[in-house]
């Protein structure tokens, strides 16, 4: 093999311009994280309460939920991820549409954020569901035995101990989130992946391109890993096993 | 007090209750007994509606909680229910398991709560253990928790669902004593056991179900001496000869 290896190149000037191709990296790694974070901040709310509407009694707001986590979880999100934006501003009233496809500001972020949130509250919403389901019935027959309103029973009793149940698939949901994101480069957000193809292409120097973004997509991953087994340190229960 | 009118109720096909009245007035303690699958934990859950019915009318202190439009979380908060499994909540304290319910419920501030809730607790013989977590106590302890989070709500009669049949014998007896002083004290029980010491100590009536079926409501000295059905008959001899 007689490639030359050159890891001086981060710190050179790109082709055109007078940043490095260290400043391309850090800057695509802002946008993975700022993208990552606020789909996770959207898929954590709504796939709660997706999830706790799967549990109620009411066959309409059940069926609601199922249909939700159906539609978001069968499609490819690099599908999803196209529909969003080439499909669904069309189908928007001709102002809306147009006012999105020429005036919204970061409008690859906004759409890459909402599609990997709604991608991931799905998968969220289904582990809440088994997270609630798996406590015994009986909590919610005391909680709501004390006069707890049903909003109030999940609130204080079902889904603080449902969620400390499910924190090990949802670590692993928090990592994937920074994993997904990197789809995000085909609709143009310039993150992370944007970011290596376009250093590969302008410098030639694939591989190092590609181990320092391998590395830093790790890093995300774990990082995010650290926080969660923090978190779950924090909220262990006493007297509980593990 | 409570009161309970012809009573039905399916699940599906299966009629588990099959018009059932009875009555228990202020002060009175009622044992309910039967075998496995007769309906008494039905029963007893039609009481504070978390089981509702399809036909017939239960009504607690003047209000009917069969009827369309009842505030059931109202209701249910003047209602103490004590569970086979203690259900005592496994990520709150034993203090917040204690004000939980008068807070969110009743409206007291946290420090009435904790005074009140500490005073119950004290009542069960447990203040020491305030700030442990029920997982932290043994079965017995976090039946007598579950016993003081009831009456930190200061309910007019109290349900008992096998309150001692999930714990060592040795611990019944602790769980026992304070059901006993309860009843001394002249509260409003009903409760599910097949405790016969109990239901001869404190009981003024012993109804016997069988089948959804409330097959024997007397008194205590008449359930004792001889019953009147031949079902009840077996049953005592049964669990007497142990
Ligand atoms: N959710 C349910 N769906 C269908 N059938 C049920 C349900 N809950 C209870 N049953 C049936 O209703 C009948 C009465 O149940 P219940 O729990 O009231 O009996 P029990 O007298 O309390 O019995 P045990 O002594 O075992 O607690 C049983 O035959 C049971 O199988
Ligand atoms: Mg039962």
């Amino acid at each position: 093999m007689n490639y030359h290896w050159n890891w001086g190149i981060f710190a050179q000037q790109v082709q055109a311009g007078e940043e490095t191709y260290f400043d391309w990296l850090l800057s695509g790694l802002g946008w993975t994280v700022a993208c990552s974070l606020s789909a996770w901040v959207i898929a954590l709310a709504l796939g709660t309460a997706i999830g706790v509407l799967r549990t109620t009694r009411s066959r309409t707001l059940s069926g609601a939920g199922a249909a939700w986590v159906e539609l978001f979880r069968n499609i490819p999100l690099l599908v999803q991820m196209f529909l969003w934006f080439f499909v669904v501003p069309e189908l928007l009233p001709r102002e809306l549409s147009l006012w999105i496809k020429q005036d919204m500001p970061a409008k690859e972020f906004v759409t890459a954020t909402l599609c990997l949130g709604l991608f991931t509250s799905a998968r969220i919403a289904e582990q809440v569901r088994a997270g609630i389901q798996s406590l015994p019935r009986g909590q919610r027959d005391a909680a709501l035995a004390l006069g707890l309103s049903s909003a109030q029973a999940y609130r204080h009793v079902l889904l603080p101990r449902a969620l400390r149940v499910i924190m090990a698939p949802l670590t692993s949901e928090f990592m994937n989130t920074f994993k997904n994101s990197s789809v995000a480069y085909a609709i143009g957000l310039l993150e992370l992946t944007f970011r290596a193809r376009q250093m590969q292409e302008d410098s030639e120097q694939g591989i190092e391109t590609y181990i320092a973004v391998t590395l830093l997509y790790f890093l995300c991953a774990f990082i995010a890993n650290r926080v969660m087994a923090l978190i779950e340190a924090r909220t262990r229960i006493p007297g509980s096993i593990g | 007090m409570i009161s309970i009118r012809g009573v039905s109720k399916w699940y599906g096909p299966t009629r588990v209750l099959d018009d059932c009245s009875t009555e228990v007035a202020k002060g009175e303690v009622v044992v309910v007994c039967g075998p496995s699958g007769s309906g008494k934990s039905t029963l007893i859950k039609c009481v504070n509606g978390l089981e509702p019915v399809q036909r017939g009318e239960v009504v607690v202190d003047g209000v009917s909680v069969t009827a369309a439009g009842t505030d059931l979380n109202r209701l249910r908060a003047r209602v103490g229910m004590v569970f086979q499994h203690f259900e005592l909540f496994p990520h709150l304290s034993i203090t917040d398991n204690l004000t939980l319910g008068q807070t969110r419920v009743l409206g007291r501030s946290r420090d009435e709560a904790i005074t009140r809730g500490l005073a119950m607790l004290d009542r069960v013989g447990l203040a020491a253990h305030r700030d442990k977590f029920p997982a932290q106590l043994s079965g017995g302890q976090q039946q007598r928790v579950a016993i003081a989070r009831a009456l930190a709500m200061d309910p007019v009669c109290m349900l008992f669902d096998e309150p001692t049949s999930a714990l060592d014998p040795e611990m019944i007896s602790e769980v026992l004593d304070v059901m006993v002083k309860l009843a001394e004290e002249g509260m409003t029980m009903m409760c599910v056991t097949h405790e016969m010491g109990f239901a001869r100590r404190v009981a003024h009536r012993v109804i016997f179900m069988d089948h959804g079926r409330i097959v024997e409501d007397c008194t205590k000295e008449s359930f004792f001496g001889t019953p009147r059905s031949e079902r009840a008959q077996q049953f005592l001899a049964k669990i007497l000869r142990h």
